[in-house]
Protein backbone atom coordinates (compact mmCIF):
# COMPACT_ATOMS: atom_id res chain seq x y z
CA UNK A 1 0.00 0.00 0.00
CA UNK A 2 1.35 3.16 -0.87
CA UNK A 3 0.72 6.57 1.67
CA UNK A 4 -1.86 8.80 0.58
CA UNK A 5 -0.47 11.96 -1.38
CA UNK A 6 -1.56 15.10 -0.62
CA UNK A 7 -5.04 16.28 -2.20
CA UNK A 8 -4.13 18.22 -5.73
CA UNK A 9 -6.52 20.77 -7.06
CA UNK A 10 -9.83 19.38 -8.14
CA UNK A 11 -9.66 16.27 -6.96
CA UNK A 12 -12.41 14.16 -5.20
CA UNK A 13 -10.81 13.19 -1.65
CA UNK A 14 -12.71 10.04 -2.08
CA UNK A 15 -11.38 8.90 -4.90
CA UNK A 16 -9.35 10.08 -8.11
CA UNK A 17 -11.87 8.31 -10.74
CA UNK A 18 -14.70 10.18 -8.93
CA UNK A 19 -16.43 13.17 -10.44
CA UNK A 20 -16.07 16.62 -8.27
CA UNK A 21 -18.56 17.97 -6.23
CA UNK A 22 -21.19 19.66 -8.58
CA UNK A 23 -20.38 23.92 -8.35
CA UNK A 24 -23.65 25.97 -8.65
CA UNK A 25 -23.43 27.57 -12.34
CA UNK A 26 -21.31 24.51 -13.57
CA UNK A 27 -23.00 21.68 -15.74
CA UNK A 28 -20.22 19.45 -15.50
CA UNK A 29 -18.54 17.91 -12.21
CA UNK A 30 -15.13 17.58 -14.27
CA UNK A 31 -11.92 19.80 -14.10
CA UNK A 32 -12.09 21.20 -17.39
CA UNK A 33 -15.27 23.40 -16.87
CA UNK A 34 -13.65 23.95 -13.28
CA UNK A 35 -10.45 25.82 -14.86
CA UNK A 36 -12.11 27.78 -17.47
CA UNK A 37 -14.90 29.28 -15.26
CA UNK A 38 -11.92 30.51 -12.70
CA UNK A 39 -10.65 32.29 -16.00
CA UNK A 40 -7.13 30.09 -15.85
CA UNK A 41 -6.26 29.58 -19.18
CA UNK A 42 -6.52 25.64 -20.30
CA UNK A 43 -4.25 23.56 -21.90
CA UNK A 44 -5.76 20.53 -23.82
CA UNK A 45 -4.21 17.76 -26.19
CA UNK A 46 -5.09 15.21 -28.16
CA UNK A 47 -4.17 11.68 -27.61
CA UNK A 48 -3.28 9.42 -30.72
CA UNK A 49 -5.67 6.66 -30.53
CA UNK A 50 -4.16 3.50 -30.46
CA UNK A 51 -4.14 0.94 -32.67
CA UNK A 52 -4.71 -2.12 -30.49
CA UNK A 53 -6.87 -3.29 -27.74
CA UNK A 54 -4.13 -2.98 -24.98
CA UNK A 55 -5.13 -0.66 -22.25
CA UNK A 56 -1.34 -0.08 -21.54
CA UNK A 57 -0.94 2.01 -25.19
CA UNK A 58 -3.93 4.43 -23.49
CA UNK A 59 -2.59 4.89 -20.59
CA UNK A 60 1.23 5.26 -21.71
CA UNK A 61 0.09 7.76 -24.11
CA UNK A 62 -2.00 9.47 -21.49
CA UNK A 63 1.37 9.21 -19.27
CA UNK A 64 3.49 11.70 -21.52
CA UNK A 65 0.65 14.74 -20.59
CA UNK A 66 0.69 14.49 -17.08
CA UNK A 67 0.92 17.22 -15.47
CA UNK A 68 1.10 19.52 -18.56
CA UNK A 69 -2.75 19.34 -19.28
CA UNK A 70 -6.72 20.20 -18.34
CA UNK A 71 -8.22 17.92 -20.51
CA UNK A 72 -7.23 15.09 -23.03
CA UNK A 73 -8.80 14.76 -26.28
CA UNK A 74 -10.39 10.99 -27.02
CA UNK A 75 -11.05 11.11 -30.92
CA UNK A 76 -13.62 9.39 -32.11
CA UNK A 77 -11.91 7.52 -35.66
CA UNK A 78 -10.44 10.80 -37.02
CA UNK A 79 -9.80 11.34 -40.20
CA UNK A 80 -12.29 8.53 -40.63
CA UNK A 81 -9.85 5.96 -40.05
CA UNK A 82 -10.49 3.11 -37.63
CA UNK A 83 -8.52 3.16 -34.35
CA UNK A 84 -10.02 2.45 -30.40
CA UNK A 85 -12.78 3.79 -30.32
CA UNK A 86 -13.45 7.16 -28.33
CA UNK A 87 -15.76 5.63 -25.28
CA UNK A 88 -13.11 3.06 -25.39
CA UNK A 89 -10.49 5.30 -24.49
CA UNK A 90 -12.43 7.54 -22.19
CA UNK A 91 -13.25 4.35 -20.30
CA UNK A 92 -10.03 3.50 -19.44
CA UNK A 93 -9.04 7.31 -18.70
CA UNK A 94 -11.73 7.89 -16.23
CA UNK A 95 -10.46 4.91 -14.35
CA UNK A 96 -7.22 6.57 -14.06
CA UNK A 97 -8.77 9.45 -13.22
CA UNK A 98 -7.77 11.89 -16.27
CA UNK A 99 -10.07 14.40 -17.59
CA UNK A 100 -10.91 12.70 -21.04
CA UNK A 101 -13.32 15.17 -23.43
CA UNK A 102 -14.70 12.25 -25.79
CA UNK A 103 -15.61 13.36 -29.16
CA UNK A 104 -18.57 11.91 -30.96
CA UNK A 105 -18.51 11.96 -34.46
CA UNK A 106 -21.62 12.25 -36.72
CA UNK A 107 -20.44 9.81 -39.41
CA UNK A 108 -20.33 6.31 -37.54
CA UNK A 109 -23.68 6.15 -35.41
CA UNK A 110 -26.89 7.16 -36.05
CA UNK A 111 -28.93 9.26 -33.25
CA UNK A 112 -30.47 5.88 -31.23
CA UNK A 113 -26.44 4.88 -30.81
CA UNK A 114 -25.14 8.28 -29.82
CA UNK A 115 -28.03 9.30 -27.42
CA UNK A 116 -27.05 5.75 -25.67
CA UNK A 117 -23.73 6.86 -26.11
CA UNK A 118 -23.65 9.78 -24.26
CA UNK A 119 -25.05 8.34 -21.25
CA UNK A 120 -23.14 5.92 -20.96
CA UNK A 121 -20.23 8.46 -21.06
CA UNK A 122 -21.61 9.99 -18.68
CA UNK A 123 -22.04 7.60 -16.00
CA UNK A 124 -18.31 6.76 -16.36
CA UNK A 125 -17.60 9.92 -15.34
CA UNK A 126 -17.09 11.47 -18.84
CA UNK A 127 -17.55 15.06 -18.07
CA UNK A 128 -17.04 16.86 -21.23
CA UNK A 129 -18.22 15.86 -25.02
CA UNK A 130 -16.90 17.16 -27.89
CA UNK A 131 -19.30 17.47 -31.27
CA UNK A 132 -18.02 17.10 -34.43
CA UNK A 133 -19.66 15.97 -37.82
CA UNK A 134 -16.81 14.13 -38.67
CA UNK A 135 -14.68 13.41 -41.85
CA UNK A 136 -16.34 11.98 -45.20
CA UNK A 137 -15.71 8.37 -44.83
CA UNK A 138 -13.61 8.83 -48.13
CA UNK A 139 -11.21 10.45 -46.25
CA UNK A 140 -10.05 7.52 -44.56
CA UNK A 141 -8.61 3.48 -44.60
CA UNK A 142 -12.53 2.33 -45.41
CA UNK A 143 -14.01 4.51 -47.76
CA UNK A 144 -16.48 1.61 -48.37
CA UNK A 145 -18.15 2.37 -45.54
CA UNK A 146 -21.70 3.58 -45.26
CA UNK A 147 -21.77 7.27 -43.94
CA UNK A 148 -24.12 7.88 -41.72
CA UNK A 149 -24.38 11.54 -40.68
CA UNK A 150 -27.56 11.36 -39.43
CA UNK A 151 -27.61 14.15 -37.25
CA UNK A 152 -25.31 17.06 -37.51
CA UNK A 153 -23.10 18.82 -35.07
CA UNK A 154 -25.37 21.48 -34.78
CA UNK A 155 -28.60 18.99 -33.68
CA UNK A 156 -25.84 16.79 -31.89
CA UNK A 157 -25.21 19.61 -29.09
CA UNK A 158 -28.78 20.53 -29.65
CA UNK A 159 -29.78 16.90 -28.67
CA UNK A 160 -26.93 16.48 -25.89
CA UNK A 161 -27.96 19.95 -23.98
CA UNK A 162 -31.65 18.70 -24.29
CA UNK A 163 -30.85 15.80 -22.27
CA UNK A 164 -28.79 17.35 -20.21
CA UNK A 165 -31.37 20.53 -19.28
CA UNK A 166 -34.71 18.96 -19.89
CA UNK A 167 -33.48 15.43 -18.83
CA UNK A 168 -35.24 14.18 -21.51
CA UNK A 169 -34.54 12.34 -25.44
CA UNK A 170 -34.81 13.82 -28.44
CA UNK A 171 -38.45 11.59 -28.58
CA UNK A 172 -39.37 13.39 -25.24
CA UNK A 173 -38.85 10.11 -22.77
CA UNK A 174 -37.72 11.45 -20.02
CA UNK A 175 -34.30 10.14 -17.94
CA UNK A 176 -33.70 9.89 -15.02
CA UNK A 177 -30.89 11.02 -14.29
CA UNK A 178 -29.34 14.02 -17.27
CA UNK A 179 -25.53 13.44 -18.15
CA UNK A 180 -24.47 16.50 -16.56
CA UNK A 181 -21.17 17.06 -19.65
CA UNK A 182 -19.93 20.46 -20.65
CA UNK A 183 -20.64 20.78 -24.34
CA UNK A 184 -17.84 21.40 -26.29
CA UNK A 185 -17.78 21.90 -30.32
CA UNK A 186 -14.82 22.69 -33.25
CA UNK A 187 -14.37 25.96 -35.55
CA UNK A 188 -12.43 26.23 -38.04
CA UNK A 189 -12.01 30.28 -38.73
CA UNK A 190 -9.15 29.49 -41.59
CA UNK A 191 -11.77 27.77 -44.24
CA UNK A 192 -14.68 29.33 -46.26
CA UNK A 193 -17.09 30.99 -46.09
CA UNK A 194 -15.19 33.19 -44.24
CA UNK A 195 -18.01 36.05 -43.23
CA UNK A 196 -20.20 33.04 -42.19
CA UNK A 197 -17.64 31.45 -39.52
CA UNK A 198 -18.46 33.72 -36.80
CA UNK A 199 -22.07 33.29 -37.06
CA UNK A 200 -21.93 29.69 -37.15
CA UNK A 201 -20.24 30.24 -33.96
CA UNK A 202 -23.03 31.69 -32.76
CA UNK A 203 -25.08 29.14 -34.15
CA UNK A 204 -23.12 26.43 -32.05
CA UNK A 205 -23.52 28.33 -29.05
CA UNK A 206 -27.19 28.95 -29.58
CA UNK A 207 -27.34 25.27 -29.58
CA UNK A 208 -25.37 24.20 -27.13
CA UNK A 209 -21.41 24.91 -27.31
CA UNK A 210 -19.83 26.21 -23.86
CA UNK A 211 -16.35 25.64 -25.39
CA UNK A 212 -15.29 25.18 -28.68
CA UNK A 213 -11.72 23.91 -30.08
CA UNK A 214 -10.28 25.49 -33.17
CA UNK A 215 -8.92 23.88 -35.87
CA UNK A 216 -4.91 24.16 -36.48
CA UNK A 217 -3.67 27.71 -36.19
CA UNK A 218 -0.59 28.95 -38.38
CA UNK A 219 -2.07 32.27 -39.48
CA UNK A 220 -2.38 34.33 -36.73
CA UNK A 221 -3.30 37.67 -38.22
CA UNK A 222 -6.61 35.32 -39.89
CA UNK A 223 -7.70 34.52 -36.03
CA UNK A 224 -7.21 37.84 -35.31
CA UNK A 225 -9.84 39.16 -37.60
CA UNK A 226 -11.92 36.23 -36.56
CA UNK A 227 -11.56 36.74 -33.42
CA UNK A 228 -12.60 40.73 -33.90
CA UNK A 229 -15.85 39.54 -35.07
CA UNK A 230 -16.42 37.42 -32.47
CA UNK A 231 -15.95 39.90 -29.99
CA UNK A 232 -18.25 42.24 -32.00
CA UNK A 233 -20.95 39.62 -31.43
CA UNK A 234 -19.84 39.07 -27.83
CA UNK A 235 -19.61 35.43 -28.53
CA UNK A 236 -16.30 35.07 -26.29
CA UNK A 237 -18.47 35.88 -23.25
CA UNK A 238 -20.96 33.03 -23.69
CA UNK A 239 -18.74 30.84 -24.39
CA UNK A 240 -14.82 29.67 -24.11
CA UNK A 241 -12.26 29.67 -27.24
CA UNK A 242 -9.41 28.00 -27.26
CA UNK A 243 -7.02 27.45 -30.27
CA UNK A 244 -5.84 24.65 -32.02
CA UNK A 245 -1.96 24.66 -32.63
CA UNK A 246 0.77 21.77 -33.10
CA UNK A 247 3.88 21.50 -33.99
CA UNK A 248 4.98 20.63 -38.10
CA UNK A 249 7.60 18.05 -38.31
CA UNK A 250 9.33 19.76 -41.62
CA UNK A 251 8.31 21.78 -44.19
CA UNK A 252 7.59 18.92 -46.54
CA UNK A 253 5.28 17.19 -43.83
CA UNK A 254 3.63 20.89 -44.04
CA UNK A 255 3.08 21.06 -47.96
CA UNK A 256 1.62 17.55 -47.79
CA UNK A 257 -0.93 18.85 -45.16
CA UNK A 258 -1.50 21.72 -47.13
CA UNK A 259 -2.57 19.36 -50.19
CA UNK A 260 -4.16 16.82 -48.99
CA UNK A 261 -5.46 17.25 -45.85
CA UNK A 262 -8.68 19.87 -46.46
CA UNK A 263 -9.13 22.39 -43.98
CA UNK A 264 -5.94 23.49 -42.19
CA UNK A 265 -4.36 26.46 -43.89
CA UNK A 266 -1.07 26.92 -43.99
CA UNK A 267 0.72 30.29 -45.29
CA UNK A 268 3.86 30.50 -47.50
CA UNK A 269 5.65 31.99 -45.00
CA UNK A 270 5.34 29.38 -42.66
CA UNK A 271 6.43 27.15 -45.08
CA UNK A 272 9.36 29.17 -45.71
CA UNK A 273 10.54 29.49 -42.02
CA UNK A 274 10.78 25.59 -41.85
CA UNK A 275 12.62 25.51 -44.96
CA UNK A 276 15.05 28.31 -43.90
CA UNK A 277 16.22 26.19 -40.94
CA UNK A 278 18.84 23.84 -40.10
CA UNK A 279 16.45 21.96 -37.79
CA UNK A 280 13.12 21.60 -39.01
CA UNK A 281 11.42 19.86 -36.67
CA UNK A 282 12.95 22.36 -33.74
CA UNK A 283 11.88 25.09 -35.91
CA UNK A 284 8.59 23.40 -36.23
CA UNK A 285 8.23 23.38 -32.78
CA UNK A 286 9.37 26.73 -31.86
CA UNK A 287 6.98 27.78 -34.30
CA UNK A 288 4.11 25.95 -32.37
CA UNK A 289 5.70 28.33 -29.22
CA UNK A 290 5.90 31.88 -31.33
CA UNK A 291 2.12 30.90 -32.64
CA UNK A 292 1.17 30.10 -28.94
CA UNK A 293 2.86 33.79 -27.24
CA UNK A 294 1.03 35.37 -29.92
CA UNK A 295 -2.21 33.39 -29.66
CA UNK A 296 -2.28 33.88 -25.87
CA UNK A 297 -2.32 37.20 -25.96
CA UNK A 298 -5.55 37.56 -27.82
CA UNK A 299 -9.11 39.06 -26.12
CA UNK A 300 -11.48 36.56 -26.13
CA UNK A 301 -8.91 32.93 -25.81
CA UNK A 302 -9.20 31.05 -23.11
CA UNK A 303 -6.68 28.45 -23.73
CA UNK A 304 -5.06 26.19 -26.30
CA UNK A 305 -5.70 22.89 -28.00
CA UNK A 306 -2.40 21.52 -28.70
CA UNK A 307 -2.25 18.60 -31.32
CA UNK A 308 0.79 16.75 -31.44
CA UNK A 309 -0.02 14.18 -33.76
CA UNK A 310 2.97 11.54 -33.35
CA UNK A 311 5.15 14.52 -31.53
CA UNK A 312 3.39 13.95 -28.11
CA UNK A 313 6.68 13.90 -26.67
CA UNK A 314 6.83 18.17 -27.26
CA UNK A 315 3.77 18.85 -25.92
CA UNK A 316 5.62 19.00 -22.55
CA UNK A 317 8.11 21.38 -23.59
CA UNK A 318 6.10 23.31 -26.23
CA UNK A 319 3.64 24.24 -23.10
CA UNK A 320 6.45 24.53 -20.46
CA UNK A 321 8.57 26.96 -23.06
CA UNK A 322 5.61 29.00 -24.20
CA UNK A 323 4.41 29.63 -20.48
CA UNK A 324 0.64 29.39 -20.62
CA UNK A 325 0.50 28.07 -17.27
CA UNK A 326 2.31 31.15 -15.63
CA UNK A 327 3.27 28.46 -13.21
CA UNK A 328 -0.05 26.50 -12.39
CA UNK A 329 0.35 22.84 -12.02
CA UNK A 330 -2.97 21.28 -13.79
CA UNK A 331 -3.69 18.05 -12.31
CA UNK A 332 -1.16 15.19 -12.42
CA UNK A 333 -1.83 11.09 -12.01
CA UNK A 334 0.19 10.10 -8.71
CA UNK A 335 0.42 6.32 -7.36
CA UNK A 336 -2.56 5.43 -5.62
CA UNK A 337 -3.14 2.71 -2.88
CA UNK A 338 -4.39 0.24 -5.29
CA UNK A 339 -2.09 0.72 -8.40
CA UNK A 340 0.35 -1.65 -6.11
CA UNK A 341 -2.60 -3.90 -5.93
CA UNK A 342 -2.60 -4.09 -10.14
CA UNK A 343 1.27 -4.02 -10.13
CA UNK A 344 1.38 -7.10 -8.24
CA UNK A 345 -1.17 -9.11 -9.94
CA UNK A 346 0.31 -8.08 -13.27
CA UNK A 347 4.26 -9.55 -11.79
CA UNK A 348 1.77 -12.35 -11.08
CA UNK A 349 0.15 -12.73 -14.57
CA UNK A 350 3.42 -11.92 -16.48
CA UNK A 351 6.41 -13.85 -14.48
CA UNK A 352 4.58 -16.63 -12.90
CA UNK A 353 3.74 -19.80 -14.40
CA UNK A 354 -0.06 -19.78 -13.73
CA UNK A 355 -2.94 -21.31 -15.95
CA UNK A 356 -6.51 -19.25 -15.24
CA UNK A 357 -8.11 -19.68 -18.50
CA UNK A 358 -11.63 -21.24 -17.91
CA UNK A 359 -10.77 -24.31 -20.28
CA UNK A 360 -7.38 -24.96 -19.16
CA UNK A 361 -8.33 -25.04 -15.07
CA UNK A 362 -11.23 -27.27 -15.93
CA UNK A 363 -8.78 -29.83 -17.72
CA UNK A 364 -6.62 -29.53 -14.69
CA UNK A 365 -9.21 -29.85 -12.52
CA UNK A 366 -9.69 -33.25 -14.31
CA UNK A 367 -6.35 -34.46 -14.59
CA UNK B 1 8.68 7.17 -23.16
CA UNK B 2 8.47 6.77 -26.92
CA UNK B 3 10.85 4.45 -27.35
CA UNK B 4 8.63 2.07 -25.32
CA UNK B 5 5.47 2.85 -27.26
CA UNK B 6 4.08 0.32 -29.58
CA UNK B 7 4.16 1.07 -33.10
CA UNK B 8 0.90 2.13 -34.38
CA UNK B 9 -0.29 -0.79 -37.67
CA UNK B 10 -2.23 1.99 -39.14
CA UNK B 11 -1.06 5.61 -40.37
CA UNK B 12 -3.55 8.15 -40.73
CA UNK B 13 -3.57 10.25 -37.70
CA UNK B 14 -6.27 11.97 -36.01
CA UNK B 15 -9.32 13.66 -37.85
CA UNK B 16 -8.78 17.16 -38.74
CA UNK B 17 -5.28 16.78 -37.95
CA UNK B 18 -2.24 16.11 -39.44
CA UNK B 19 -1.58 12.73 -41.98
CA UNK B 20 1.39 9.90 -40.84
CA UNK B 21 4.66 10.94 -42.81
CA UNK B 22 6.19 8.03 -43.13
CA UNK B 23 9.70 8.00 -42.60
CA UNK B 24 11.67 6.06 -45.14
CA UNK B 25 10.85 5.13 -48.52
CA UNK B 26 7.27 6.22 -48.50
CA UNK B 27 7.39 9.83 -50.63
CA UNK B 28 5.17 12.62 -49.01
CA UNK B 29 2.92 11.68 -46.54
CA UNK B 30 1.26 7.34 -47.09
CA UNK B 31 -1.42 7.34 -45.81
CA UNK B 32 -3.49 4.14 -45.13
CA UNK B 33 -5.64 5.63 -46.89
CA UNK B 34 -3.78 6.23 -50.03
CA UNK B 35 -2.90 2.79 -49.73
CA UNK B 36 -5.65 1.73 -49.80
CA UNK B 37 -6.38 3.31 -53.00
CA UNK B 38 -3.43 2.51 -54.43
CA UNK B 39 -3.94 -1.43 -54.25
CA UNK B 40 -7.39 -1.29 -55.59
CA UNK B 41 -7.70 -2.94 -58.26
CA UNK B 42 -7.40 -1.53 -61.28
CA UNK B 43 -9.64 -1.63 -64.73
CA UNK B 44 -10.47 0.63 -67.24
CA UNK B 45 -13.67 1.80 -65.81
CA UNK B 46 -13.15 4.42 -62.84
CA UNK B 47 -16.34 5.74 -61.47
CA UNK B 48 -16.72 9.51 -61.61
CA UNK B 49 -17.11 11.21 -58.87
CA UNK B 50 -16.65 10.13 -55.31
CA UNK B 51 -19.87 9.95 -53.48
CA UNK B 52 -22.82 8.45 -54.62
CA UNK B 53 -24.85 12.04 -53.39
CA UNK B 54 -22.79 13.82 -56.27
CA UNK B 55 -23.30 11.04 -58.82
CA UNK B 56 -26.73 10.74 -58.62
CA UNK B 57 -27.08 14.07 -60.59
CA UNK B 58 -23.86 15.22 -62.63
CA UNK B 59 -24.55 18.25 -63.62
CA UNK B 60 -25.09 21.93 -60.99
CA UNK B 61 -25.32 24.32 -63.48
CA UNK B 62 -29.24 25.49 -62.48
CA UNK B 63 -28.77 24.71 -58.84
CA UNK B 64 -26.11 27.50 -58.99
CA UNK B 65 -28.69 29.78 -61.24
CA UNK B 66 -31.41 28.86 -58.27
CA UNK B 67 -29.09 30.43 -55.86
CA UNK B 68 -27.83 32.95 -57.92
CA UNK B 69 -31.60 33.70 -58.11
CA UNK B 70 -32.53 33.01 -54.94
CA UNK B 71 -34.47 36.48 -54.33
CA UNK B 72 -36.75 36.16 -57.05
CA UNK B 73 -36.97 32.37 -55.75
CA UNK B 74 -38.12 33.51 -52.34
CA UNK B 75 -40.67 35.66 -54.21
CA UNK B 76 -42.03 33.74 -56.09
CA UNK B 77 -42.63 30.92 -53.50
CA UNK B 78 -43.96 33.31 -51.48
CA UNK B 79 -46.89 33.52 -54.25
CA UNK B 80 -46.62 29.97 -54.57
CA UNK B 81 -47.20 28.99 -51.05
CA UNK B 82 -50.17 31.34 -50.43
CA UNK B 83 -52.12 29.95 -53.89
CA UNK B 84 -51.22 26.13 -52.52
CA UNK B 85 -52.92 27.32 -49.28
CA UNK B 86 -55.52 29.11 -51.20
CA UNK B 87 -55.90 25.51 -52.80
CA UNK B 88 -56.12 23.76 -49.74
CA UNK B 89 -60.25 23.27 -49.70
CA UNK B 90 -59.44 21.44 -52.98
CA UNK B 91 -56.77 19.32 -51.53
CA UNK B 92 -58.69 18.35 -48.62
CA UNK B 93 -62.02 17.71 -51.15
CA UNK B 94 -59.61 15.37 -53.08
CA UNK B 95 -57.49 13.99 -49.64
CA UNK B 96 -54.38 15.01 -49.50
CA UNK B 97 -53.42 11.47 -49.45
CA UNK B 98 -55.09 11.32 -53.26
CA UNK B 99 -53.27 14.58 -54.22
CA UNK B 100 -50.12 13.33 -52.92
CA UNK B 101 -48.95 11.26 -55.87
CA UNK B 102 -49.80 13.63 -58.69
CA UNK B 103 -48.05 16.53 -56.63
CA UNK B 104 -45.40 14.66 -55.45
CA UNK B 105 -44.51 13.70 -58.81
CA UNK B 106 -44.43 17.40 -59.91
CA UNK B 107 -42.90 18.71 -56.96
CA UNK B 108 -40.23 16.04 -57.43
CA UNK B 109 -39.34 16.79 -61.23
CA UNK B 110 -39.54 21.10 -60.89
CA UNK B 111 -37.42 21.00 -57.98
CA UNK B 112 -35.35 17.96 -58.64
CA UNK B 113 -34.73 19.60 -61.82
CA UNK B 114 -34.41 23.60 -60.16
CA UNK B 115 -32.19 22.47 -56.93
CA UNK B 116 -31.13 18.92 -57.47
CA UNK B 117 -33.87 18.14 -54.45
CA UNK B 118 -33.28 14.99 -52.73
CA UNK B 119 -37.03 14.47 -51.58
CA UNK B 120 -35.78 14.99 -48.14
CA UNK B 121 -39.77 15.45 -47.80
CA UNK B 122 -38.55 18.51 -45.03
CA UNK B 123 -37.57 21.79 -47.21
CA UNK B 124 -35.64 24.29 -45.82
CA UNK B 125 -34.68 25.90 -49.17
CA UNK B 126 -35.56 29.19 -48.00
CA UNK B 127 -33.55 29.24 -44.73
CA UNK B 128 -30.57 28.14 -47.11
CA UNK B 129 -30.21 30.63 -49.95
CA UNK B 130 -32.26 28.35 -52.11
CA UNK B 131 -29.28 25.73 -51.86
CA UNK B 132 -30.31 22.60 -51.53
CA UNK B 133 -28.34 21.14 -48.06
CA UNK B 134 -29.02 17.61 -48.91
CA UNK B 135 -26.40 17.84 -51.87
CA UNK B 136 -23.76 18.22 -49.20
CA UNK B 137 -22.15 14.61 -49.06
CA UNK B 138 -22.33 15.17 -45.26
CA UNK B 139 -26.22 16.10 -45.73
CA UNK B 140 -25.01 19.28 -43.51
CA UNK B 141 -28.23 20.85 -42.36
CA UNK B 142 -26.56 23.72 -40.51
CA UNK B 143 -23.71 25.14 -42.30
CA UNK B 144 -20.63 24.12 -43.67
CA UNK B 145 -18.05 21.39 -42.16
CA UNK B 146 -14.35 22.68 -41.64
CA UNK B 147 -13.00 21.12 -44.64
CA UNK B 148 -14.27 23.51 -47.04
CA UNK B 149 -11.61 24.10 -49.54
CA UNK B 150 -9.65 27.70 -50.00
CA UNK B 151 -11.24 27.87 -53.07
CA UNK B 152 -14.85 27.50 -51.77
CA UNK B 153 -15.01 23.48 -52.84
CA UNK B 154 -16.15 20.88 -51.19
CA UNK B 155 -14.05 18.69 -49.30
CA UNK B 156 -15.50 15.55 -50.52
CA UNK B 157 -16.08 16.60 -54.57
CA UNK B 158 -13.07 18.53 -55.43
CA UNK B 159 -14.95 19.79 -58.47
CA UNK B 160 -17.87 20.78 -56.64
CA UNK B 161 -18.60 24.29 -55.39
CA UNK B 162 -19.64 23.85 -51.60
CA UNK B 163 -22.80 23.95 -50.78
CA UNK B 164 -23.22 25.69 -47.83
CA UNK B 165 -20.79 28.23 -49.40
CA UNK B 166 -23.17 28.94 -52.38
CA UNK B 167 -25.97 28.97 -49.34
CA UNK B 168 -24.57 32.04 -47.82
CA UNK B 169 -24.01 33.41 -50.74
CA UNK B 170 -27.42 33.23 -51.69
CA UNK B 171 -29.03 33.70 -48.06
CA UNK B 172 -27.18 37.31 -48.93
CA UNK B 173 -29.50 38.11 -51.63
CA UNK B 174 -32.61 36.92 -49.65
CA UNK B 175 -35.08 39.11 -48.05
CA UNK B 176 -35.30 36.81 -45.25
CA UNK B 177 -31.76 35.45 -45.77
CA UNK B 178 -30.96 35.38 -41.84
CA UNK B 179 -33.36 32.49 -42.12
CA UNK B 180 -29.65 30.69 -42.35
CA UNK B 181 -28.78 31.75 -38.68
CA UNK B 182 -31.56 29.39 -36.85
CA UNK B 183 -30.23 25.85 -35.46
CA UNK B 184 -32.39 23.34 -37.51
CA UNK B 185 -33.44 19.98 -36.17
CA UNK B 186 -32.33 16.72 -37.25
CA UNK B 187 -33.77 15.49 -40.81
CA UNK B 188 -36.75 13.27 -40.01
CA UNK B 189 -36.39 10.18 -41.92
CA UNK B 190 -39.59 8.97 -42.03
CA UNK B 191 -40.75 11.75 -44.47
CA UNK B 192 -38.26 10.94 -47.05
CA UNK B 193 -39.97 11.03 -50.25
CA UNK B 194 -43.03 12.91 -49.11
CA UNK B 195 -43.96 16.00 -50.92
CA UNK B 196 -43.08 19.05 -48.62
CA UNK B 197 -45.20 21.51 -50.17
CA UNK B 198 -49.04 19.79 -48.86
CA UNK B 199 -47.47 19.26 -45.31
CA UNK B 200 -46.21 22.86 -45.13
CA UNK B 201 -50.12 23.47 -47.13
CA UNK B 202 -51.79 21.22 -44.45
CA UNK B 203 -49.74 22.79 -41.46
CA UNK B 204 -50.28 26.74 -42.73
CA UNK B 205 -53.60 25.81 -43.14
CA UNK B 206 -54.49 24.17 -39.31
CA UNK B 207 -52.29 27.80 -38.28
CA UNK B 208 -55.01 29.65 -39.89
CA UNK B 209 -57.95 27.98 -38.87
CA UNK B 210 -56.19 28.94 -35.10
CA UNK B 211 -55.98 31.84 -35.77
CA UNK B 212 -59.07 32.52 -37.14
CA UNK B 213 -60.83 30.98 -34.06
CA UNK B 214 -58.86 33.11 -31.43
CA UNK B 215 -59.43 36.57 -33.73
CA UNK B 216 -63.08 36.68 -32.69
CA UNK B 217 -62.46 35.71 -29.26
Amino acid sequence: MSPPHPLQPDENPAGVHLPLDPLPGHSSRGRLERILRRGEFAVTAELNPPDSANPEDVYERAAIFDGWVDGINAVDASGANCHMSSMGICALLTRMGYAPIMQIACRDRNRIAIQGDVLGAAAMGVGNILCLTGDGVQAGDQPGAKPVFDLDCMSLLETIRTMRDEQKFLSGRKLTTPPSVFLGAAINPFAPPYDFRPLRLAKKIAAGAQFVQSQYCFDVPMLRTYMQRVRDLSLHEKCFILVGVGPLASAKTARWIRSNVPGIHIPDDVIKRLEGAQDQKKEGKQLCIDIINEVKEIEGVSGIHVMAYRQEEFVAEIVHESGVLKGRRPWKREPRADDALVADRLDHILHDELTERPGEMIRGAVE
Amino acid sequence: MSDTRPTSTTAAGPASTRPEVTPSNASGGMTQATIVRKTAPKSDYKPADVSPQRRIQRSYTVRLWSVRHSRFLEWFYARFADVFLLLHPLWKAVGYSRAEAPVKFVEKRVKGFMFDCRMCGQCILSSTGMSCPMNCPKQLRNGPCGGVRANGNCEVEPDMPCVWVKAWEGSRNMRHGDAILNVQKPVDQSLRETSAWLRVTALAAVERERAKQEAPA
